[in-house]
């Protein structure tokens, strides 16, 4: 068994790196562009005279000037100050499934580097066929009739199906009537945001103090003839799955409302139990969370949204299709909402989910839910034995995939709260943990989401450091309230200076003008 | 076979998975999975391929299917139209596949203070380029930000109505149209059809008390530079509107800002700044503007600000006025957020700080030069009609083939056997057009593959 160890002595990479207009000399170079031939450039006018004055550049633009290495070592150092999944203990940012991302997969979607999206479609059989053959999977583990790749992340997915509920209420003459859609305040916020953009109001449920999911009573009170649909998680943020969520279904449907299921928290559910079988009309999965596709540090991602059959006519065009003989892309598509992003979508992250699902098959995929189920409950009951934790609602019901606990009995005992033991985790080589989204509910909340990429002796170590920090709050509260220690920076002085229009700084001209720095 | 232990997994173990079961005093997982009722468990089996174990069969597996793929390195391609080949230097993609920033997600500017530096870095040198103080983290893509940049626009004004080019890039428009619903109306202006340029009496006509914003784009979708940037601009101030331009930064180096003529928004893509085509997956978009209370406070997207930390001297990095965001005020935010794409936002960073001011001129001047003779050596080829707009542009221009007889589709399919992916098929997009392709040129290209495609087109219209 691989050795626990708290990483007493780890220390940040932190370079005091300069602001990159800080490394400029004029007149360096980073890279040499290509020149045209002599004969382009000896027979070709002054190119910039057939521009009316106004529209020329005038001077140039203020951008640093710099040889390459040291471009490459500045960034090199910033990379260096940002803590990557694959580098660290990463079950800190629950909600957010950060998984393993296998190197094969990255080097595997350099091979579609240089394709164009207007190729002619015999040239790109290979990329539309692994659309297509991605989307069938989707639809083997969601039981949806129909998928669409386009959407870049798990919010725009959202939106997407927000849209397609509209058109969809559009399409039968109800919209005016039908304004209104339900979720709930465990779900993601874009499930109450995304709506909210495509023009509905939104109702939102809270959950009930006890079950910490909502009450089915609150539900058959808010909806009514206005009811565009509902957007729910499940499980939600908390970790608790929601029985009774055909039940939720079906009260919506009969109010004559549609029901999306957002499943940004799938990975414990992977041929476990579908979104088909609880009688949803709409589903989405975050691809860069539960199909091992990087997060970018937030982007690019897929949003995969699978619909059924009575909506698959208003999913973005264009779609990846198949005739027997060759994949197309189906633009004539009448009732289609039209499109959310460029082109066909992330084709590099399709692809390497797509390894990603190849690498595992059924029975894999069956494991990964397994696994992260088994790793959440093992490090639930590892992190409930800390004094000072708890886990808020429906005690002795079981988690899946992740847990939100708080530290309210922490801070109650030595004022250390959630947001001291939050930055302190990073001096033990952790990513800061997430807390919760907002508003946040619980007092002192964090959830942790151990999915399967995490071994025992990780999981082990997470609640070490925890059960350390909680020590150290009780012996000197003061030097974990002033953490990170050893992080790559320290915490901001004045943060309140970001929400004040004389002091922030979006660009570095901004800040030279306004703190009077030149 | 055993019991398949997965390189991804390792508490796929059985022994380790056995060990934890024991400690929770579980016979079984199914004990965890008690808490799903029955009748909503999938009781049947995915129909997924078998799995190819190791790394050297998945790798031989993609290779044979991309294998049928050609590609822009290939073929000589002549493609634009949203997305473009441009030399992408070899340190963005050293940087942007960093394990580092490739797996970071949303962790706080302390332990993440590299991404927010180099996502703070990329604004501050697009601002640049652009004129503006205020740059967007990145958004999905261009279309996006667009649609965003009218919203905002609406919340500004009060008013609901958008006037935008029929030159608009049919599928942003697409993107803006529906990010618009159900509220917001998009009004097409005219174009005049022998120069590209918008219709200052159709916009005349249009714009009223009702028009929000202004949109128009520069470089237009069809190539050519819209001249009238500072009568435009004016028309939309003097009606109370906003003016909004969507941008392709590659041209800034050579071609004014959209400040400079008037703009008070602006828009575009970054994928020209150092990220691959991706088959379309390299797109992603920013919005910019002043720095203005008011139109700070109407960005849906983060705007990641600089000050200084609780050490001497160190920069501290943060959230401005996070407030607005879906992720603090969930239905009562600007629009939405979420996951967008940072990565290539930080690429684009590193992008300009290799090009510097001398690079991104020589750029845009290059380009030019290329597209100039382009045009001339097409020219030279009968029945042609090349540019077929008279205002200059930028790296795309319009070839028409009405007078050969043959449509773009079959001239492009006549061309891939010369290993040439010719220019997009403007045909269906703008019929007004009639048989007219947009052939894009960028600093790739070289005399000689301009020359290929001349012969290549003689001999397919001969």
């Amino acid at each position: 068994m691989a050795k626990l160890k708290i990483r007493e002595n780890y220390h940040q990479a932190r370079w005091d790196e300069p602001i990159i207009y800080e490394l400029s000399t004029p007149g360096e170079r980073g890279i040499l562009v290509p020149q045209p031939d002599k004969e382009i450039k000896d027979s070709s006018e002054d190119v910039l005279s057939n521009l009316p004055e106004h529209m020329r550049r005038k001077e140039k633009p203020n951008l640093p000037e710099i040889s390459q290495k040291h471009v490459l070592a500045h960034y090199l150092h910033l990379s260096q100050e940002t803590l990557g999944s694959n580098l660290n203990n990463d079950i800190s940012q629950g909600t957010c499934t950060m998984k393993y991302n296998p190197r094969i997969n990255e080097t595997l979607a350099t091979l579609i580097h240089h394709v164009h999206p207007s190729q002619d479609e015999d040239t790109m059989q290979g990329i539309l066929g692994i659309y297509y053959k991605f989307k069938h999977f989707l639809k083997e583990i969601s039981g949806m009739d129909k998928f669409t790749l386009q959407p870049g992340g798990g919010s725009h997915a959202v939106y997407t199906a927000a849209s397609i509920m509209r058109a969809y209420h559009e399409s039968r003459g109800e919209l005016d009537q039908r304004d209104e859609i339900i979720t709930t305040i465990f779900s993601h916020p874009c499930d109450a945001a995304t709506p909210a953009t495509a023009g509905f109001k939104v109702i939102t449920l809270f959950s009930d103090d006890e079950t910490g999911v909502p009450d089915i009573e609150a539900l058959k009170e808010a909806v009514s003839e206005r009811t565009a649909g509902i957007f729910i998680t499940n499980p939600e943020d908390t970790g608790i799955y929601n029985r009774e969520i055909d039940e939720i279904v079906r009260i919506v449907h009969e109010a004559g409302g549609l029901c999306f299921y957002d499943q940004a928290n799938a990975n414990g559910m992977l041929g476990i139990a579908r979104a088909r079988e609880a009688g949803f009309d709409m589903c989405h999965f975050n691809v860069h969370k539960t199909f091992g596709t990087p997060h970018g540090c937030s982007g690019p991602g897929t949003g995969a949204l699978g619909v059924r059959d009575h909506l698959a006519s208003f999913l973005p065009i264009p779609t990846v299709e198949y005739d027997g003989n060759k994949y197309y892309l189906d633009y004539d598509r009448p009732e289609s909402i039209g499109k959310v992003r460029g082109f066909f979508g992330v084709a590099p992250v399709v692809l390497k989910a797509y390894c990603w699902v190849m690498m595992l098959g059924a029975e894999g995929l069956r494991e990964v839910a397994e696994i992260s189920v088994l790793n959440n409950n093992y490090l639930q009951k590892k992190v409930e034995e800390i004094p000072g934790v708890k886990t808020w609602y429906a005690e002795g019901r079981r988690r899946l995939e992740q847990v939100r606990y708080n530290w309210i009995g922490l801070e109650e005992e030595t004022g250390v709260g959630t947001d001291d033991v939050m930055r302190r985790i990073g001096d033990y080589g952790i990513q800061h943990y997430w807390t919760s989204h907002h508003p946040w509910v619980v007092p002192e909340p964090f959830t942790l989401e151990p999915c399967e990429t995490y071994s025992k002796t990780d999981l082990d170590e997470y609640a070490a450091v925890l059960a350390r920090i909680a020590d150290e709050a009780r012996k000197d509260p003061e030097f974990v309230k002033a953490s990170p220690h050893k992080c790559a920076s320290n915490v901001v002085a004045n943060p309140e200076e970001f929400n004040d229009p004389d002091k922030w700084a979006v660009t570095w001209r901004a800040y030279l003008r306004k703190h009077g720095k030149k | 076979m055993d019991k398949i232990v997965y390189p991804y997994i390792p508490n796929s173990v059985p022994e380790i998975k056995e060990q934890m079961l024991k400690e929770l005093g579980l016979d079984d997982v199914e004990d965890i999975y008690a808490e799903i009722p029955e009748h909503l468990r999938f009781k049947g089996k995915m129909d997924l391929p078998e799995p190819l174990l190791s790394e050297y069969e998945l790798e031989r597996h993609v290779e044979a299917i991309l294998a049928r793929d050609k590609d822009c390195k290939e073929y000589l391609s002549f493609l634009g139209g949203g997305t473009w080949q441009h030399y992408v230097p070899e340190v963005c993609d050293t940087i942007n596949s960093r394990d580092e920033f490739l797996t970071a997600y949303v962790g706080a500017a302390y332990a993440d203070h590299g991404k927010y530096q180099a996502i703070f870095e990329f604004a501050s040198m697009l601002g640049e380029l652009l004129d503006f103080d205020v740059v967007s983290t990145p958004t999905y893509d261009w279309g996006m930000a667009a649609g965003y940049a009218m919203r905002m626009a609406v919340r500004m004004t009060g008013r609901n109505e958008i006037l935008a080019p029929k030159t608009m890039a049919p599928e942003r428009y697409l993107c803006a149209k529906n990010l618009c619903k159900p509220t917001i109306e998009i009004k097409l202006i005219d174009y005049d059809e022998e120069t590209g340029l918008l219709d200052l009496e159709d916009l005349k006509d249009k714009i009223s008390n009702k028009t929000a914003a202004i949109y128009f784009e520069n470089p237009s979708y069809l190539g050519f530079i819209e001249t009238q940037g500072e009568e435009i601009s004016k028309i939309a101030h003097d009606n109370d509107a906003i003016s909004i331009v969507g941008v392709d930064p590659s041209s800034l180096g050579v071609l004014a800002p959209p400040s400079h003529y008037g703009a008070d928004i602006a828009c575009g893509e970054l994928q020209p700044l150092g990220i691959h085509m991706n088959a379309g997956g390299g797109l992603a978009g920013f919005i910019a503007s002043r720095d203005e209370e008011e139109y700070v406070a109407e960005y849906p997207t983060q705007l990641w600000g600089i000050t200084e930390t609780t050490r001497e001297g160190e920069y501290g990095f943060g959230d401005v006025s996070f407030e607005r965001t879906s992720y603090a005020s969930r239905e009562n935010a600007k629009d939405f957020l979420g996951t967008q794409t940072a990565l290539w936002g930080i690429t684009a960073g590193v992008y300009l700080a290799l090009m510097g001011p001398e690079g991104m001129r020589e750029l845009g001047e290059g380009i030019m030069q290329r597209v100039s003779y382009a045009q001339k050596v097409l020219g030279e080829i009968p029945e042609i009609k090349v540019p077929l707009l008279s205002t200059v542009g930028f790296k795309e221009f319009i070839v028409n083939f009405d007078d050969t007889g043959r449509k773009v589709s079959d001239i492009n399919r006549s061309l891939l056997d010369y290993g040439i992916f010719g220019g997009k098929d403007l045909s269906k997009e703008f019929p007004e057009l009639g048989n007219s392709a947009l052939y894009c040129i960028t600093e790739i290209h070289r005399k000689a593959d301009i020359d290929r495609l001349a012969d290549a087109l003689k001999k397919v219209l001969a």
